[in-house]
């Protein structure tokens, strides 16, 4: 029992950064954006061909993240100078960063269980004592997924930040402002796509190795994330948004959990995925919101 | 101040539906002028505006601000000289953030959009102090999502924001035309007031005749991309309501009389 918590907890926060990525995308900036299906196995792929270097793991983190901010810069440079609309724009980087990953990856699946990463390297091993090892990565997983809510948070309270939360709400402001819309919404997806690939990264770090198939779902799964944060924790106001999204990640996966304990194969998943994500769609559906109205 | 000079704008080109609204349309607004444009649906009021904002490009002419040609200009960056109201009061606020957040972001405008702090504390007792004035007791409760507030609300606000900064030119849409008589009034007040505080150069299109007469200081009647009345300062003051509607009738009988014939 103690393992499978455990288990929800390292997946559930891992992929909690990509939820944060999600939210920033859906519902600040009011984009769906696909491209997260490509994205989030980018970190990964990034990941697993720097860990075969031999590549310090703590140095992947970094260069994720902005394989990421890249990749979603360009998802915006389509969507904006090349006026194609938000959901192609997505499906075209989703399409495209599949052949990449799989050239940055070199194959389809790449297992990295002898290759250091940071939850298990020599360093580690010196200095945390055996008795709290199955810990750890939760452990690591939370400080890092702690970091990053804090970054977004500070991001979304500066004058960068505000303006970004107007082009979700009201394009036509930002143009008043004497901005172009267009230029704020490119830094938004840039940033989240940054965020997913940091949590594609943890995730391949994680699990010890690349799958190419882990992409396909995570913006079903990052939506889902943040619409049972967003409506489990609605009311309670000492609870922020940034909070309650990676609170309703581990919602998820523990949901997803339940299910496969319940007698689900494993290969059952991405249709449990889809499945758990209809159930949430439809029971969100009382109250019209944004995010049902879009969905 | 502002001047339009040989402007073309044709709708819907190379189809049966092309229209030819404005041709050779010239129009010239001086220094701290407060036109008020009027005209039937389709007279070319809104297309007029939306040329000089940029949100809808010329076909032909140019247009001028303080002798600069503006022409090729995008729509945000001439915002930065120009504000905007606009007749849905969605427009001009952000429903999703506070009213001191929606003051932040219009009290930046023209300053870079950056890593700092979003909301300046040391600003909040201006805020204030702008919500008071406004009349509306908004300045109670300035921590609320200003998708909360009514329609009258939400345009004293949006009217507020783009006058915060210091803008050559006003741009009020039928900025009271989606609010019951009496906030209409009272946003009618207001925008007077600000324009002849912070003396704006200001043109504003509007449905109701009664306060094209009474506010501005010039009168311009729209037709069919024409300008068919011009009554400047001295012009104006003699203008009554009913002038205007027998000149609005006139035309309109004539646009039927017109459209008679054609059949």
């Amino acid at each position: 029992m103690a393992d499978i918590i455990t288990g929800i907890l390292e997946e559930g926060l891992a992929y909690s950064i990509m939820a944060l990525g999600v939210y920033l995308s859906y519902r600040i900036l009011n984009f769906p954006d696909l491209s997260v299906d490509g994205t989030f196995p980018l970190g990964g792929a990034v990941t697993a061909a720097l860990l075969q270097a031999g590549v310090n793991p703590l140095i992947t983190l970094p260069v994720s993240f902005f394989a990421g901010a890249a990749a979603g810069m360009l998802t915006g440079w389509i969507h904006v100078k090349l006026r194609v609309r938000d959901l192609l724009s997505g499906i075209v980087m989703m399409t495209a960063l599949y052949s990449l990953n799989l050239r940055i990856a070199g194959r389809a699946n790449v297992p990295l269980f002898s290759r250091e990463t940071i939850f298990d390297n020599a360093f580690l091993d010196k200095w945390v004592p055996a008795g709290v090892r199955p810990f750890l990565a939760v452990f690591l997983l939370f400080l890092i997924g702690m970091a990053m809510k804090r970054l977004m948070d500070w991001y979304l309270g500066t004058k960068s930040g505000f303006l970004l939360r107007a082009a979700g709400n009201n394009e036509a402001l930002v143009t008043s402002l004497a901005k172009d819309k267009g230029t704020v919404k490119i830094i938004g997806l840039s940033i989240s796509n940054a965020f997913v690939a940091l949590s594609g990264c943890l995730y391949c770090q994680k699990s010890g190795f690349f799958e190419i198939s882990t992409g396909t779902g995570t913006m079903v799964i990052g939506l889902a994330s943040v619409i049972i944060g967003l409506k489990l924790f609605q009311k309670s106001t000492f609870v922020k948004a940034t909070t309650a999204v990676i609170l309703g990640s581990i919602v998820y996966k523990a949901c997803v959990s339940a299910a496969i304990s319940l007698g689900m194969a494993a290969s059952d998943l991405k249709l449990i995925t889809a499945v758990l994500f209809l159930l949430i769609l439809v029971a969100s559906n009382g109250r019209k919101g944004k995010v049902t109205a879009n969905a | 101040m502002l001047e339009l000079r040989g402007i073309q704008k044709h709708y819907n080109p190379g189809t049966v539906h092309e229209l030819c609204l404005f041709d050779h349309f010239d129009f010239t607004v001086g220094d701290r002028e407060f036109v008020t444009v009027i005209g039937s649906n389709g007279s070319g009021k809104t297309s007029l505006l939306n040329m000089i904002c940029g949100s809808i490009p010329v076909d032909g002419g140019k247009i001028l601000l303080r002798g600069k040609d503006i022409t090729a200009m995008p729509e945000y960056r001439r915002l930065k000289f120009i504000g905007r109201v606009f007749q849905n009061p969605t427009m001009g606020t952000c429903p999703g953030m506070t009213l001191l957040e929606n003051l932040s972001l219009a009290d930046n405008k023209g300053k870079p959009f950056g890593l700092k702090k979003g909301v300046d504390a040391k600003r909040f007792p201006r805020y204030r102090e702008a919500l008071r004035e406004l009349n509306l007791g908004l300045e109670e409760n300035p921590d609320i999502p200003v998708g909360a507030l009514s329609g009258g609300q939400r345009q004293a606000l949006a009217l507020l924001m783009s006058t915060m900064t210091p803008i050559e030119f006003l741009i009020l849409d039928e900025h009271t035309a989606a609010l019951d008589p009496g906030t209409a009034e009272r946003i009618m007040e207001l925008t007077d007031k600000i324009v002849k505080e912070k003396g704006i150069t200001t043109i504003m299109v509007t449905h109701n005749l009664r306060y094209a007469v009474e506010y501005g200081t010039r009168l311009v009647m729209m037709h069919q991309g024409k300008m068919v009345m011009d009554r400047s300062k001295k012009g104006k003051e003699q203008l009554k309501t009913d002038d205007i509607l027998d000149k609005f009738n006139e035309i309109s009988m004539g646009y039927a009389k017109e459209r008679d014939l054609q059949k």
